[in-house]
């Protein structure tokens, strides 16, 4: 079987000039340079606002901003962070990279693909200007729990729940497009079992997304018919129950947890071989382990239900179920570990935050674990344990892995190397950073400090202006790494084909940059 | 052009169209309900919104729908785009098959837990001490609120009404296989009249739902906010309502396609996704009719 791209009936494969060619793409490589602008927008929009966060938490007492501001700023923080940021970040590097890993064309959906994209600025857009409403911004945490979101919510909860509705359609649609490209566009030759890990894990994250997102969808509706309609989903004097609620959503928000990190692990599963110059230790081990934690991840969820009220047993199969998955989570990061055993490794800056990762992401797992057992889950809950516990996966763990990515990568997408000694300092500062932001979270939340408070009792004090320091080196390193990324793309430090010594791939055949249109003609694959 | 060639259209304004309308649509309705629940009366700037947009969703997807047609017709897509159209389909339906599935899950979370609890039974009959006159019975005619919050006096007979409703729409999927079988050998006007045939089935199978609504809120007191049986009622049924409606519809366009002389014995899969997805909105009143109805 042959396939061939065709084009525009002129024969023209070069991109259209000016801002048009990014209205009107249906470009895979342009989309995904859109979504991970997108990303970085978002990252640095949600960023300031966790930085208003941890300089009211620098000390003791009301200092900068009113108690209902500060609401607004973790919801508001969270939901821009999960839905915003990390998401479209492994959407565009999946555009970017899932056509070249397995040797096609474009996406198989292109249009789509453009419409996925052009969704979300409008649906943040949406979000963010309800911060300068009269109601104010939705104010009830990222989860949203009822009856505070439907009850005692501000107005601006109908546009939140719109939006949440939006940005599912974009991200089943995104989903679709992937599934579609990697089950049907693969070049001949390339089996399952050969796809690079990177394009096995957003397979099954694709499947996540297609299975939860309408769950989401479904609790935002439930929640405004009760707003809005009359209706008695979370209202218990209609018959109704808020636990309701929290099932529904955990259940959309468990998978949601491996949709943000199943990628990150084929980021690193990728770049940690190269580095190693050795080939990834247990493949098959790896495809299986991430297929069994996106089956475990539907059948979890109440462990973040544990103080609500559980029958007993139920708390005791969440409890064991979750600690499952400990098991294929410890085959993956033995695997990372065995791959760079006795591997002739260097340290370039993807391999210091793809190692950073593993590292970092385990502390987070063992924090998990740790919140899994129930009955210890009764000290740790609402507490900043938990903050510390999902931040050391999310900002070492998923945030490191898109960084990594990023440089990994960026000499193939705009043809030029970045320069080394920044990235190595953007590393460095990100690492120190990160833990001196969110490890002393683990002591203030064992010690009992309650998460989304904007005070906190004196006892607290030292740990948070430690925090808060470090949010702030951590906040602003991120600007060299925009310096970094806009030198790049600017520099003339030509980058081969092959970019690194040892990468191994499809997408390292193909020049660098690469083509507009990745493979006219596909690839053999052996 | 070789007929093993992917397509990849050039770029487009239909997507950038698609996503305006969404917006203004999105941002309409949700001005539209915030000012009706504030107590606002009238047509305001949010109405105008949500007009435009559905006017710009609407001619942008006909654009969209008549640009693919025509790409289909130029030979544009092969063998292989039709299995991106399928992979796309598919998952599409098990997208919608899990928003129906949170909505079955709430309907018996409230059935299996919840209600009993509030009732004083099982391992947290704690919350009983919220409404202690409360008694748990489905359908629930009482809400722990009493009356002020009043139930339904009555619910749907499942053996008239929802009965016939489900003989419409068994018949219904039967006859879209007629009309399959039919368009495999090209026998044109047999598609034609079990196409129509079931597009009809369709929309009288609407028509006695709207009457089982009006039914539903004018003599039983069955509405939106009769509490917790209203609201899993209303939703689930209405959605699927709302999914047979747009069912309907695009097999009505597919309908309007047959007759216009489009489609091949080897190439409709336009008339399939339409079928698949009438069939899974028929598995769906199975399970409302079990589940809502009868049980």
């Amino acid at each position: 079987m042959t396939s061939v791209v065709t084009s525009h009936e002129d024969g023209h494969h070069g991109p259209a000039k000016g801002l048009m060619r990014w209205v009107l793409t249906t470009n895979h490589k342009d989309i995904g340079t859109m979504y991970l602008w997108f990303s970085f927008t978002m990252l640095l929009i949600g960023g300031a606002m966790a930085l208003i966060i941890r300089a009211e938490l620098f000390e003791p007492g009301m200092q900068l901003i009113e108690p209902e501001f500060f609401n607004q700023m973790t919801t508001m923080h969270g939901l821009i962070m999960v839905f915003g940021a990390i998401m479209p970040a492994f959407v565009g590097l999946a555009n970017w990279l899932v056509p070249m890993m397995v040797g096609a064309p474009d996406m198989a959906l292109p249009r789509m693909n453009n419409l996925s994209f052009w969704i979300l600025p409008f649906a943040f857009g949406m979000l963010i200007l309800t911060l300068f409403s009269e109601a104010g911004a939705p104010n009830f945490g990222w989860t949203f729990y009822a009856p505070l979101s439907t009850t005692y919510a501000p107005s601006s909860v109908t546009f939140f729940i719109f939006g949440v509705h939006l940005m599912g359609i974009s991200s089943i649609m995104g989903a679709i497009n992937i599934i579609a490209t990697i089950l049907n566009m693969r070049a001949p030759g390339m089996t399952l079992m050969k796809m690079p890990l990177f394009v096995w894990t957003w397979l099954i994250t694709a499947y996540l997304l297609i299975a939860v997102m309408p769950v989401l969808a479904g609790v935002v509706t439930m929640m405004l018919m009760d707003i809005h309609f009359g209706t008695s989903f979370f209202n218990a004097a209609g018959g109704g129950d808020p636990v309701l609620f929290q099932h529904v959503f955990w259940f959309f928000g468990h998978p949601e947890v491996y949709i943000m990190i199943l990628p990150a692990f084929g980021i690193v599963s990728q770049i940690i071989p190269t580095f190693a110059r050795k080939p990834l230790f247990g493949y098959a081990s790896m495809v299986y382990a991430t297929a069994s934690i996106a089956f475990l991840s539907f059948i979890v969820w109440a462990h973040h239900m544990f103080t609500v009220g559980l029958p007993l047993a139920t708390e005791l199969f969440f409890m064991y179920a979750t600690m499952l998955i400990a098991i294929p989570t410890g085959v993956k990061v033995f695997n990372w570990v065995s791959t760079m055993f006795r591997g002739s490794m260097t340290f370039e800056t993807p391999m210091l935050f793809a190692l950073a990762f593993v590292v970092l992401f385990t502390i987070g797992g063992f924090s998990g674990l740790m919140l899994a057992i129930a009955p210890a889950d009764f000290q740790y809950h609402d507490t900043y344990f938990v903050v510390a516990h999902f931040h050391y996966v999310l900002v070492p763990g998923a945030l490191f892995a898109i960084i990594a990515g990023v440089y990994y990568w960026i000499p193939k997408w705009c043809g030029n190397y970045y320069n080394e000694t920044l990235g190595k300092w953007h590393f460095w500062l990100s690492f120190i950073g990160v833990n001196i932001t969110f490890f002393p979270m683990h002591f203030v939340g064992l010690a009992g400090m309650p998460r989304r408070i904007p005070d906190y009792a004196l006892q607290f004090a030292d740990f948070n202006a430690v925090a808060s320091v470090g949010a702030f080196i951590f906040g602003f390193s991120q600007l060299l790494f925009l310096y970094i990324v806009i030198t790049t793309i600017r520099g003339n430090n030509k980058a081969s084909a092959e970019v690194w010594e040892g990468a191994e791939g499809l997408e390292w055949t193909l020049e660098s940059p690469a083509p507009y249109h990745s493979f006219s003609e596909p690839p053999e694959v052996k | 052009m070789a007929t093993s060639s992917y397509y990849v259209p050039e770029s487009s304004r239909l997507p950038i169209g698609t996503s305006i309308g969404l917006i203004c649509l999105a941002a309409g309705a949700g001005g539209m309900m915030n000012h009706s629940s504030a107590g606002g009366e009238g047509w305001a700037l949010p109405h105008l919104v949500f007009f435009v947009g559905a006017l710009i969703l609407a001619a942008v997807l006909y654009n969209w729908f008549a640009k693919v047609i025509t790409e289909s017709h130029a030979g544009l897509y092969s063998a292989q785009m039709d299995r991106s159209f399928r992979w796309g389909m598919g998952w599409f339906i098990f997208s919608e098959v899990m928003f129906f599935a949170a909505f079955f899950g709430a309907l018996f979370y409230v059935r299996q837990w919840a209600g009993p609890w509030l009732g004083g039974e099982g391992d947290k009959g704690v919350s009983h001490m919220l409404w202690p006159d409360f008694v748990y019975s489905w359908p629930m005619f009482n809400n722990p609120a009493g009356a002020d919050l009043p139930g339904p006096n009555a619910i749907i007979d499942p053996w008239h009404i929802p009965l016939l409703n489900t003989v419409l729409l068994i018949s219904s999927s039967v006859t879209v296989t007629f009309a399959h079988h039919a368009l495999r050998i090209m026998d044109r006007t047999r598609v034609i009249f079990w196409l129509a045939a079931t597009v009809i089935l369709g929309a009288v199978f609407v028509y006695y739902q709207i009457l089982e609504y009006i039914e539903a809120y004018q003599d039983l007191g069955l509405t939106l906010d009769s509490g917790i049986y209203g609201s899993t009622f209303f939703m689930l049924t209405g959605f699927h309502g709302a999914h047979v409606t747009i069912g309907a519809f695009i097999l009505f366009v597919i309908l309007i396609r047959i007759i216009k002389g489009h489609f091949t014995p080897e190439q409709h899969f336009g008339f399939e996704a339409a079928a698949w997805y009438w069939h899974f909105v028929d598995m769906v009143w199975i399970g409302l009719f079990f589940f809502v109805y009868i049980l």
